[in-house]
């Protein structure tokens, strides 16, 4: 298995050069706020090991929010975000992108602060720059873009011969049916139009890490549980204290903001989605973010790893990152469906979760006991969302028209074909997929 | 929220607690408002009907709505305007981005359609009025009265004919409605709704009430210390100091939607080889019920709140038919309301509770893909149109070409998280519950996804294994029309008659 990684680049840009970068980025796009796989600055379609990127303005416009506490809005000046997620290590796929696309990012980050064409490595500058999330969360760790258009080819082959063979035997024998499916299978792959690579071999010194975390977060939670314990009636008193207290910030979102997000939306399957805003002020908050991105961190990486995330099996990939000293947080995703259809999987599926990781940061519905309520304010929550939701200039996925539960289901048509299926109402259920 | 008995049926319009079924005359009128103090003039004693039960029965109903475009022509402030939600305010055919998630390309494109098409020219007002048979010409002379012409511009009269029950494609319409819990008696917590009831919040159809989240929908309220015309408009619930305008107000959804009736059939006919038996099954599985409105998918004998244990034609979810084996899970009533609650199947107590809220235990990987249907119903009130023509006939390829369809009427307290949503993410969406390269097999658009995916199938789960697939479905349903209007309340339509008059003098 070829575990995935993400990338996440974030320069200032120069000053009075946003509408220029704007406009430059604009041209890598076929249909607006949709990556030309083919375009000339960053050929994403060249990547075989991309999944997902884009490129993204951060700008504060709700700084002024910090008013809300009695503080002065923080300082911050719109940067340049550049972020994906690929196969294999960020450090090979950085390279990769050096190699590929250097010239094209060259001209891009030109116009962001201390980056000089002639003088400035790319690499080097790009590495120095990179921002690790504080929680990932990928829909499937170590299924590979390869192994994704592998299945969805084998899929429609399949699907296309299925069609023909019932139509010329009937769909009475389900034996015979296969028998007939895995030949052609056979056939297709001699003639080099399906391929299906075994899975490669998971890098020791990623399962090794990997076995590590997976012990040595709850080994640590085990050995802190009698300070946990002492500790909790106290945070909880102070949790509650804060929830009837901190501010809710209920602004409706401008009609011509929401107008400049949807522009970019539903021209595919899938849609892209950035939220940017603050931390609640204080140690409090910010550690009970901290430690709720641990969990949940810990979670997609060794429970929720294949396919979902809690009831939500609408995400492809998803990021949460402290930035700014921790004054602010970035949650990236990649999602199937609609808004509308996605805010409705968050409130009635997952509210609980949304309002542990997002309730300590300012402007959220308020809480009760840090998972109850919240997302549930089912208007308030869908306008700070909006509002604090920014545009992708850029953004490419490398497998349009496919949702997530569509790779699942292509997955299992694989193990199906791969692994023989012993009595009658499996292949039955086999079929039924394809 | 608990509430007593007593709703306020004599400030809301009968819409909204009848179908004015038994009145199947009918005249829907498409107007502008043409002098706003004389449409004030007519509205303050039009016979706008309230939703007060009376014996005998009323033969006659009017009932009124109001675009954006209207309330503005009327001389209500902007600021009332703008508190209405955005995809009222902006229309239906108002941004393009909102006509892609509709589906309204193509040929269903706002271009194409025969009025509300352009964005600036949303019609002011429609106006609905029923009758007994052959009652509406002395109907619309009573409702009209004097100031009617110079107050209003007739833009166009709606084709609407007595099908009796049926649609144009011949069968059997509008049999599962959401059922209003006026009382307020069921809990809206997540916690006592894991399964599908039928029962609805009073708030997400009406505004001003609790919806299903057990919270008040944004809507216009007015301070009557600033603006002394809203001194009659009820009190805000949630913000006793403030006015609501929306109280006893409605969304009201209207989409002319024209229907191939020949087309279909004729596809039908040809895929299923003339053969009567497979004709109709394909027709009913598409569907999700035959003809005579009977469902595929199989009755089921524990309560469902808000269905009567004996009705045969409305009592089930589809629990007992979880691959669609019955009732295909593409078929158009499973996607206008999948019938879903809160959770997956299989919660006993709060262990089992804990595992599905995590995301564990599915017995299918296709579980729990499509769950908690109440959030996004619609109240129905919709009228067929066009001459009767009958699925034998249909067939004929000398079948008589005629306009036919459905002036699709829906009433919503959220246009976007109920129709919309409806319409695109249960409707539109080529990947409705897991399914693959099929959209609504009636109502759904044929174009290919992005990466030329075809979405112009039909597939029928089979208990044999490979599921049987109808492929190159035409389009069958076109969209001729279509806005978004505001069904106001009784007093706030009193309201609105006196804003031409009172807006010089009264407001700053």
């Amino acid at each position: 298995m070829k575990p995935q990684s993400t990338f996440l680049i974030i320069a200032v840009v120069r000053e009075g050069q946003l509408d220029n970068l704007r406009k430059l980025l604009s041209t890598m796009n076929k249909t607006v706020g949709h990556a030309d796989p083919q375009n000339s600055l960053v050929p994403f379609g060249r990547f075989n090991h991309l999944h997902m990127a884009r490129f993204v303005i951060l700008e504060a416009k709700t700084a002024a929010d910090m008013k809300a506490f009695g503080l002065p809005s923080y300082e911050w000046r719109p940067s340049l975000a550049f972020l994906g997620d690929c196969d294999g290590d960020t450090d090979s796929f950085l390279a990769e992108l050096e190699k590929y696309a250097g010239l094209g990012l060259e001209k891009i980050f030109s116009f962001c602060e201390d980056f000089t064409e002639e003088t400035t490595n790319l690499l080097e500058w790009m590495k120095n720059k990179h921002i690790r999330p504080s929680a990932n969360y990928i829909n499937w760790i170590g299924r590979t873009v390869k192994q994704v258009h592998e299945e969805a080819a084998l899929h429609r082959s399949l699907s296309a011969y299925l069609k023909k063979i019932v139509a010329d035997v009937g769909r009475g024998n389900p034996r015979a049916l296969r028998q007939k499916l895995l030949s052609h299978i056979e056939v297709e792959k001699h003639a080099g139009r399906i391929t299906l690579t075994p899975p490669s071999t998971t890098p020791i010194c990623w399962r090794i890490r990997n076995l590590l975390h997976k012990i040595g977060i709850p080994l640590i939670l085990l050995l802190l549980l009698p300070i946990i314990l002492l500790g909790a009636p106290f945070f909880f008193w102070r949790l509650r204290m804060l929830e009837r207290s901190d501010p809710e910030i209920m602004i409706r979102p401008e009609r011509r903001h929401i107008q400049e997000l949807s522009v970019l939306e539903d021209h595919d399957v899938s849609n892209q989605f950035n939220v940017f805003g603050h931390v609640k002020p204080g140690l409090f908050r910010l550690y009970t973010l901290k430690f709720s991105l641990l969990l949940l961190n810990y979670s997609a990486r060794h429970i929720y790893n294949c396919g979902y995330l809690t009831r939500v099996r609408t995400i492809h990939f998803a990021r949460w990152v402290l930035i700014d000293n921790n004054r602010r947080i970035i949650f990236i995703s990649n999602y199937d469906g609609s808004q509308e259809s996605y805010m409705d999987d968050f409130i009635n599926k997952v509210a609980w979760g949304l309002n542990l990781v997002f309730s300590n940061s300012v402007g959220y519905p308020s809480t009760r006991w840090l998972i109850k309520d919240g997302a549930r304010q089912e208007q308030k929550y869908k306008y700070t969302l909006r509002r604090h939701q920014l545009r992708s200039e850029v953004w490419y996925k490398a497998y349009p028209g496919l949702t997530a539960y569509d790779l699942s289901l292509n997955s299992r048509i694989r193990q199906g074909a791969e692994v023989r299926q012993s009595s009658d109402a499996e292949i039955r259920q086999w079929l039924s997929l394809i | 929220m608990k509430r007593s008995d007593n709703f306020a049926f004599d400030d809301l319009q009968a819409l909204l607690r009848f179908g004015h079924g038994k009145l199947t005359d009918t005249c829907f009128l498409l107007l502008n408002i043409a002098d706003a103090k004389a449409a004030g003039e007519w509205l303050r004693t039009a016979p706008i009907s309230s939703a007060i039960t009376a014996t005998p029965v009323p033969d006659t109903a009017l009932q009124i709505a109001f675009s954006a475009e209207g309330l503005r022509a009327m001389g209500l402030q902007q600021s009332i305007i703008d508190d209405f939600s955005d995809e009222f305010i902006v229309g239906m055919a108002g941004d393009e981005n909102r006509s892609r998630r509709l589906g309204d390309v193509g040929d269903n494109a706002p271009q194409h359609w025969s009025w509300g098409g352009q964005p600036n020219q949303v019609p002011h007002i429609l106006l609905l009025l029923y009758a007994h048979k052959e009652g509406i010409d002395p109907w619309k002379k009573t409702v009209e009265g004097k100031t009617f012409s110079r107050a209003f511009q007739l833009l166009s009269i709606l084709p609407t004919d007595d099908l009796g029950s049926l649609e144009p494609f011949g069968f059997v319409d509008g049999v599962s409605q959401p059922k209003i819990d006026w009382a307020g008696q069921q809990s809206s917590d997540q916690h006592e709704r894991d399964r599908y009831s039928n029962m609805l919040a009073a708030g997400e159809v009406i505004l001003g009430y609790p919806n299903e989240y057990g919270l008040y929908t944004t809507r216009p309220l007015i301070d009557p210390g600033k603006d002394s015309l809203a001194s009659k408009l009820p009190d805000a619930e949630d913000e006793p100091a403030l006015k609501d305008f929306g109280r006893n107000g409605s969304y009201l959804v209207i989409r002319q939607l024209h229907q191939d009736v020949s087309g279909f059939w004729q596809f039908i006919d040809k895929v299923s080889g003339s053969d009567l038996e497979k004709r109709d099954q394909l027709a009913a599985r598409m569907v999700g019920r035959n003809r005579d409105g009977s469902p595929l998918a199989p009755l089921t004998a524990e309560p469902i709140p808000g269905i009567a244990l004996k009705s045969k034609d409305n009592h089930f979810t589809y629990e007992l038919d979880p691959i669609g084996n019955r009732c295909p899970i593409g078929s158009h009533i499973r996607r206008a309301n999948p019938r879903s609650g809160d959770l997956p199947l299989g919660v006993f107590g709060f262990i089992s509770r804990l595992i599905k809220i995590f995301g564990f235990g599915l017995k299918r990987p296709d579980e729990d893909l499509i769950a908690s249907s109440r959030f996004h119903r619609l109240l129905r009130r919709g009228r067929a149109y066009g001459p009767i023509l009958s699925p034998e006939d249909a067939v004929k390829p000398e079948a008589p070409e005629a306009e036919r369809g459905l002036q699709f009427i829906c009433l919503v307290a959220n246009i976007s998280r109920q129709f919309e949503f409806v319409q695109n993410a249960w409707f539109m969406s080529s990947k409705f519950g897991g399914l693959q390269q099929e959209r609504d097999p009636l109502l759904g658009i044929r174009e290919p996804l992005i990466n030329d995916n075809k979405t112009d199938q039909f597939n029928q789960p089979a208990a044999s294994g490979p599921a049987q697939k109808t492929c190159n479905l035409p389009q069958f349903v076109t969209l001729r029309g279509g806005a978004y209007f505001f069904m106001p309340g009784l007093r706030a339509l009193q309201y609105i008659a006196a804003s031409p008059t009172s807006k010089s003098g009264d407001q700053p």
